[in-house]
């Protein structure tokens, strides 16, 4: 039961929804970059939200399937094929055994594949994730390459419900989009925020630099300036922060970064947007917007909720 | 204590009013990091500190309302208690100039010669004040003032694993082989980051830490 790799594109990786509890060991939670699209995806397959499938950036990507599975994607404007299908966004579709799944970019970002049984490569410290700086987990803690072969997990009985539900092609049912297509990230102030930095963050585009990857999005293009900040002590860091390094130019984490940071700290992209931050590349443009935290931990519960009531409609259908 | 949002799902709370001293604030942030994971508190995934600060994780859309009272109740009746009894670890380390990178440099800086760096660097007790940077980096307080030099020009893109080095007031040990800027005065043959043990990193936070000199025979046989 694999999934072999026909090609593996610009940078694909084994990503689950990461690692809990160990950032006191300097180990950062990573997983999916935009966990919401590969939750949707496992959902829409009858897997478990969590299992491990596969990010894919920019690059075309072939998987040859050997069993009989169902497959679904999510996340940035791509295109998906079965042979010659065409399989929408966000919906279940039947591969047979020896179909080839082809999924290329048309506006790039990062797209989510969920297969039915997830991927099943070793559980390490409690996640299926590939942790790329520390080369561990996921398929031999790197990205995978041409001629890789992914073992598949089992099926629930929930994903046999699912296949039996779609005759031919491609599901009835989809999945709603979560990732706004807007050109801003909304913000809430962080620790180091001053009006006149904030101003200028609020003001400004920038451009998304070219060395930027999971770690985070360096920003050029705009002018912060550093003002000769004061030296301070490392404190934690978390995906959505942004952090001014002395240069002025703004990095804002994503989900491999590090744990603990030096930098000042003048906002963080709200929870809720960081799966469109994860669709930026580099010479993007972006720009930013404050809300209040209120309203950030506000827009999370509805998605949650939002989630949540996906889920029990599905469950309600074939549970 | 002031406790700040770090972003939507996180808070810090920031002893650094709670002393003046350096030693005391890590010790408290230590005990502190420590109740809280004790505690359980509903909807937290993730408790860490560093030097002056801790920091809560929740699950997405579960930090509590009346979370900031809980934490203070926890954290301040107690902070005079500080820490129990610390975990004491040796080190061994090969200074040979083969893994002594920046020897050379650090004398330059210190005008001390090479042993004296050595004999200084081996004969201090430093504090795991926290791990990061890569997973399993311990940050080790407690470097002798006179071995104070700042960080490399332009870091290397690769540092092999084991690798002891020092910046500015820290010592640190490259876990496996990853860019870095500090300079290395020696190597160590254990491995500080086990992604098959739990927990995964030899050191922890609180660890009382001191490096012991050993041949480069020592050094291949202990090898991990």
């Amino acid at each position: 039961m694999t999934a072999s790799v026909i090609s593996a594109g610009f940078h694909t990786t084994v990503q689950d929804c990461g690692r809990a509890g160990l950032r006191k060991f300097g180990v950062t939670p990573g997983g999916a970059l935009d966990s919401v699209s590969l939750r949707l995806a496992n959902l829409l397959v009858g897997n478990p939200e969590c299992v491990a499938g596969l990010e894919i950036t920019s690059g075309r990507v072939r998987l040859k399937v050997e069993v009989d599975r169902l497959v679904a994607w999510a996340g940035g404007e791509f295109e998906m094929r079965i042979g010659d299908e065409p399989i929408p966004i966000l919906h279940c579709a039947r591969v047979s055994a020896g179909a080839v799944i082809e999924i290329s970019p048309k506006h790039g970002g990062r797209v989510w594949l969920a297969i039915s049984g997830g991927i099943d490569v070793p559980e390490i410290l409690g996640s299926r994730a590939t942790d790329l700086r520390a080369h561990f987990g996921g398929w031999e803690g790197r990205a995978l390459r041409d001629g890789d072969a992914l073992p598949l997990g089992a099926e629930s009985e929930l994903c046999r419900r699912f296949r039996a539900a779609i005759p031919i092609g491609v599901s009835d049912w989809s999945a709603p989009r979560f990732v706004p297509r807007r050109r801003f990230l909304r913000v809430i102030r962080g620790k180091n925020w001053d009006d006149d930095i904030g101003a200028k963050l609020l003001a400004q585009k920038f451009r998304v630099a070219m060395n930027s990857d999971r770690m985070g999005l360096r920003l050029e293009g705009g002018e912060i300036g550093s003002n000769n900040p004061p030296e301070l002590v490392s404190e934690a860091v978390a995906p959505g922060t942004i952090q001014l390094p002395r240069s002025g130019a703004p990095v804002v984490l994503l989900g491999d970064c590090q744990t603990i940071g030096g930098y000042r700290k003048i906002a963080h992209v709200i929870t809720v947007d960081l799966g469109y931050a994860a669709q930026l590349q580099p010479l993007d443009e972006v720009r930013f917007e404050l809300i209040e935290l209120e309203e950030s931990r506000e827009l999370l519960r509805e998605r949650e909720r939002d989630i949540a009531l996906f889920r029990a409609g599905l469950e309600a259908r074939f549970g | 204590m002031t406790i700040h949002p770090l972003g939507d799902t996180a808070l810090i709370i920031d002893l650094a009013d709670e002393s003046s001293d350096a030693d005391q604030l890590l010790a408290l942030s230590l005990f502190a990091a420590d109740a809280i994971e004790r505690a359980r508190l509903p909807g937290v995934v993730d408790v860490t500190s560093a030097y002056r600060s801790i920091a809560l994780f929740f699950a997405p859309g579960q930090v509590e309302q009346n979370i900031k009272e809980k934490i203070r109740a926890l954290i301040l009746p107690k902070r005079a208690r500080s820490r129990g009894k610390a975990r004491r670890t040796e080190i061994p380390v090969c200074y040979d100039n083969e893994f002594a990178l920046d020897l050379a440099r650090v004398a330059g800086h210190t005008s001390l010669t090479g042993d004296g760096i050595i004999a200084l660097h081996a004969s201090t007790e430093y504090t795991v004040a926290c791990i990061g940077f890569v997973p399993g980096f311990p940050f080790l307080a407690g470097l002798p003032e006179k071995l104070r030099v700042p960080r490399l020009e332009s870091p290397r893109t690769k540092v092999p694993a084991g690798s002891v080095a020092i910046a500015n007031a820290q010592a640190g040990i490259y876990p496996f082989e990853s860019p870095g800027g500090w300079n290395v005065i020696g190597r160590t043959p254990l491995r500080l980051f086990r992604v098959n043990e739990n927990p995964p990193a030899f050191l922890r936070p609180g660890d009382r830490v001191r490096f012991r000199r050993i041949t480069r025979a020592q050094f291949d046989a202990e090898l991990e």
